[in-house]
């Protein structure tokens, strides 16, 4: 084997055996996956037991308003509050008692005058099911109110729900259903993924030169490899880390996805729309989530996945060995930990810029500023990904990665210059202009 | 014959010159001690054979050539401060660092095998290094400089961090390593190895080098003429000053100046003119003497 790939397989062996590796690449997925999934299984535990609410009703008006139904029991009492309330005390029956509402006057006229008693705060489903109620009586009546003829049916002939479907043509005409919102999360989840990646996995690349460094070890490692391979090396290894753990991800992601869709299944996520429906008031038949779920997998179908994992590969690949190059030679410029900040400022800057152009890149894709976000390799990983899910002309692809392939040719070598003279430089501060002038050493 | 050639060193750091004209030959198979006290310049002259510096201006020739990165290569060396991966296990990384050399790793355990065995440290095979002390780190770092049978060992400070035991130990592996015929540079401040181990020593002070030489002739040329001589009895000397005689145990024990008095040989036969003697010694300066004495002149 030659010299680096013994290199690489032990910057590799070392970091993957290493139990946080282990830890954090194996608990992610699963949190990640605890993070959708609970909350979905929790809308689906609905409160069985029935809730019964006694009405103290001055108006007489609303027996018809609030009716019994399977989840709640509504018992309609002539007497009054104080009366209701401590029959209720002395009774002890308040076991089944959820609450007392109280309506005091015409709700038409004040629609403050509601109030709901309870010993234990009733929760949100409860009080919102009561409100909705009471406000369709109310504007019944206000409907009812001006007097014109079949206004109600009217009315409910007028409303509408817009829903516009998004489909997208290619050249051969073919049609695939788009969405928007779908381009603009993956979009982002992929951005910030790469950001992730890079970030992270660059500044192993300048702990672990600088850990080199200063435990002399170099030294004796230099004597038996060139400097550019020990830098490479330690690059190409911490790569195959990130692939790794990358892969182990989407791996873990299917499995757990499949799995969760198999038990739960489509279940699982009508309930979860239901809930949403629910909770945002709009009434929505079951029909209509039906519908949404439906919706909501013929988009995730139209969209090409394995492109954009295929993208991702390559512009991870490509953003990182731009990035660690550079963090490879502020790594064995300095002497210790606190100096790297002083260099590493430069660099990590324009990454975290890439990240905003991301963010407003991927509402406007085509916009000036995503195009030359995705052209210049400091930004174009992040800001590319933000825009593939919007399908980004091919040629803009192709130049990106042009540009960023090339560009990291140019830092590799400029970092290789610098690697050779700081990774045995010792006790001496380091300025920009030191580093040029290692880079111009023949 | 000359393996190693050093001839007018330079090397100039911003302040101070940590070499100034250095020169010095290393025979082939030797053992070759760089001393000096500290910050003399030993470790940066060290640092230019293995091309960790450059010289500002001189000439390194390795067998009569240019020395170049590629010789380094075949170079042991270990450094002062010693360094190892921390969190690596201690045989792991021993492999890996043979195999660097350029051993398979066959080669590697097998040569592995031999002297964690001969330093009897087999049980360290899967410790990290950090779970060491100074000391053990050290004998590991030893062995994996000498791994590869390098034609040329470079050792800094090889016995600091070493208790005696250890210390003789390395000594008698470093003279074995010479028999076999590799040829060895050290530098050092222990004084007692020096003249155990070097033939040749530079001593270097203030960036120059104020003594060179073999160790045997430095030795003779520092003489303080000073006799020792262990009698049966009391004796005279017309000639030289007695310095002391005290009679212990049966044996007289007798210090004897020596200025214009003609040599041992005259002033054994008047002795044993006078008693019957058991040894009659020149008394050489200690290196640490020498060391002691060149450095504060």
């Amino acid at each position: 084997m030659s010299k680096i790939g013994i290199i690489i397989q032990r910057e590799y062996r070392s970091r993957v055996m290493k139990k946080s590796f282990l830890l954090l690449t194996f608990l992610t997925p699963i949190f990640m996956a605890a993070m959708i999934i609970l909350p979905m299984w929790i809308a689906t535990m609905k409160d069985e037991t029935v809730k019964n609410i006694i009405v103290v009703d001055r108006t007489n008006e609303l027996k018809d308003v609030l009716k019994t139904n399977e989840q709640y029991t509504f018992e309609f009492v002539d007497e009054s509050l104080e009366h209701v309330r401590d029959n209720q005390q002395q009774s002890k029956k308040s076991d089944n008692l959820t609450a007392i509402l109280y309506v005091s006057d015409n709700l038409v006229e004040n629609p403050n005058a509601v109030t709901i008693y309870s010993e234990k705060q009733i929760n949100v489903e409860l009080k919102g099911y009561i409100a909705q109620e009471l406000n369709n009586y109310v504007r019944d009546k206000k409907l009812e109110a001006l007097n014109i003829q079949d206004l109600k049916e009217k009315i409910e002939q007028a409303k509408s729900d817009v829903n516009i479907s998004t489909i997208k043509w290619d050249s051969s005409g073919k049609e695939t259903e788009g969405s928007a919102e779908m381009a603009l999360i993956i979009g982002m989840a992929a951005a910030f993924l790469i950001y992730m990646f890079i970030m992270s996995y660059g500044s192993q690349v300048m702990s672990g030169v600088l850990q080199e460094k200063t435990s002399r070890i170099v030294e004796v490692i230099i004597s038996s490899v060139k400097p550019f391979e020990l830098m490479m090396g330690k690059i190409i290894g911490i790569a195959l880390v990130g692939l790794t753990q990358f892969t182990i991800w989407i791996v873990f992601t299917l499995i757990l996805s499949s799995i969760g869709t198999a038990f739960l299944g489509p279940d699982l996520s009508t309930a979860a729309m239901t809930e949403t429906a629910h909770i945002s008031q709009t009434a929505m038949t079951d029909a209509d989530t039906a519908d949404m779920v439906s919706k909501v997998y013929s988009m995730l179908s139209g969209f090409d996945f394995v492109k954009v994992l295929f993208l991702f590969l390559i512009y991870f690949l490509g953003g990182y060995l731009l990035y660690a190059s550079l963090f490879a030679a502020i790594g064995s410029a300095v002497d210790n930990e606190t100096d790297t900040q002083q260099f590493s400022m430069p660099i990590t800057l324009p990454i975290i810029f890439a990240i905003f152009i991301a963010l407003y890149a991927a509402q406007s894709p085509d916009s000036s500023l995503a195009f030359w976000g995705s052209m210049i390799p400091f930004t174009s990983p992040v800001v590319m990904m933000a825009r593939i899910p919007y399908d980004v002309p091919t040629w803009q692809i192709l130049l990106s990665i042009a540009i960023l392939v090339g560009s990291f040719i140019a830092s590799t070598w400029l970092a290789g210059k610098i690697y050779r003279t700081g990774i045995l430089m010792y006790g001496k501060k380091v300025t920009w202009k030191e580093l040029w002038k290692w880079v111009r050493v023949k | 014959m000359k393996l190693l050639e050093i001839n007018n060193v330079v090397k100039q750091y911003s302040g101070h010159r940590a070499l100034d004209g250095v020169s010095l030959n290393v025979p082939r198979g030797s053992v070759y001690g760089f001393l000096g006290p500290n910050g003399a310049g030993k470790t940066t002259l060290i640092r230019i054979i293995n091309c960790i510096t450059a010289p500002d201006s001189g000439e390194v020739l390795l067998n009569g050539k240019k020395l170049t990165l590629e010789d380094v290569r075949n170079i042991g060396y270990l450094p002062e401060e010693r360094g190892l991966y921390k969190k690596m296990k201690v045989g792991e990384q021993a492999l890996y660092l043979a195999r660097l050399k350029g051993m398979s790793k066959a080669d590697a355990l097998k040569a592995l095998k031999y002297w964690f065995e001969k330093f009897e440290i087999q049980g360290w095979w899967n410790k990290k290094v950090e779970e060491l002390s100074k000391g053990m780190a050290q004998k590991v770092q030893f062995i994996t400089t000498i791994l590869h049978k390098p034609e040329l060992l470079i050792f800094d400070e090889p016995f600091s961090g070493f208790d005696p035991v250890n210390a003789d130990l390395l000594k008698r592996e470093i003279l074995e390593l010479r028999n076999q015929g590799a040829t060895i540079i050290f530098s050092t401040h222990n004084m007692a190895s020096v003249e155990e181990l070097c033939e040749n020593i530079s001593l270097v002070n203030k960036s120059k080098i104020v003594l060179q030489g073999n160790v045997a002739e430095i030795r003779a040329t520092h003489a303080s003429d000073t006799l020792q001589l262990r009698t049966a009895t009391e004796f005279q000397l017309q000639n030289c000053d007695i310095i002391s005689q005290n009679i212990e145990n049966d044996v007289c024990e007798t210090i004897v100046k020596k200025k214009d008095c003609g040599s041992n040989n005259e002033i054994l036969q008047e002795v044993m003119s006078q008693t019957q003697v058991f040894s009659f010694v020149e008394q050489l300066p200690t290196m640490n003497d020498i060391f002691i004495r060149t450095v504060t002149k």
